[in-house]
């Protein structure tokens, strides 16, 4: 299952979603709000997504996840929003009878949900600027921007 | 010939666009002659590889074909996790 989210990711609530009595093994990935991102102090984050087809291309890679691997539970939940510093912006939660499927499995989930999902982030810097990540020659990655990276 | 398109736009896309959607009339025959001809708008000079469209919500590729009336998702460079 594949959920965007306005509201806090909670990991216990969701890990205890996918119990089951078949499940050997459980593998889990978060990515938190760090600090810094190539040498800019970074104070929080802005993630947008277009939930529709984040949605549609999310349960795709889960469900190709399951084909690959074989695992019993696989969700993931990502982040839309505004978020501080050490906030969980995604969350893949994977249970399977072997810790092998289960770590392989949520490894390509996080790996394609990065890739493939339509989801933006923003970052939001210490000296007042702020930009969209991985569109360093989108227009609105501001002049501002540029000047700070001289 | 033209057709009427409605375009969508996201993130740094939006930004430069000042708007979220727009309809506009366009002699394109593929995604790839709506993303160039509509430059000024979205503004990037992102290698296209580097961004995604969507045809009425459906994941596309730059050479698919769009019809009158079709909607058209101009997505930047996603950055997700």
């Amino acid at each position: 299952m594949m959920q965007i989210s306005s509201g806090t990711i909670s990991p216990e609530d969701l890990r205890s979603r996918l119990a089951e009595p078949a499940a050997g093994a459980y593998a889990s990935f978060e990515g938190w709000i760090r600090n810094e991102n190539e040498g800019n102090a970074v104070l929080r984050l802005e993630y947008e997504a277009y939930e529709p087809l984040a949605v549609k291309e999310g349960e795709r890679v889960i469900r190709e996840a399951k084909d690959k691997y074989p695992v019993l539970q696989a969700h993931c939940v990502h982040r839309t929003g505004l978020l501080e510093l050490g906030e969980v912006a995604v969350w893949v939660g994977v249970a399977a009878p072997h810790r092998d499927e289960a770590f392989a499995a949520c490894r390509y989930i996080i790996d394609q949900v990065k890739f493939r999902l339509p989801i933006w982030k923003k970052e939001h810097y210490a000296d007042g600027h702020s930009g969209w990540v991985n569109c360093e020659r989108c227009a609105a990655h501001g002049e501002a921007d540029t000047a700070m990276r001289r | 010939m033209s057709k009427t398109l409605t375009i969508r736009y996201f993130a740094g896309f939006r930004e430069h666009a000042g708007v979220n959607e727009e309809t506009v009339s366009l002699a394109a025959n593929t995604a790839r002659d709506v993303f160039d001809q509509l430059k000024n708008r979205h503004g990037s000079r992102e290698p296209l590889g580097h961004c995604k469209v969507a045809i009425n919500d459906e994941m596309s590729d730059w050479d698919a074909p769009v019809g009158d009336g079709d909607t058209i998702l101009l997505f930047p460079p996603v950055a997700g996790g």
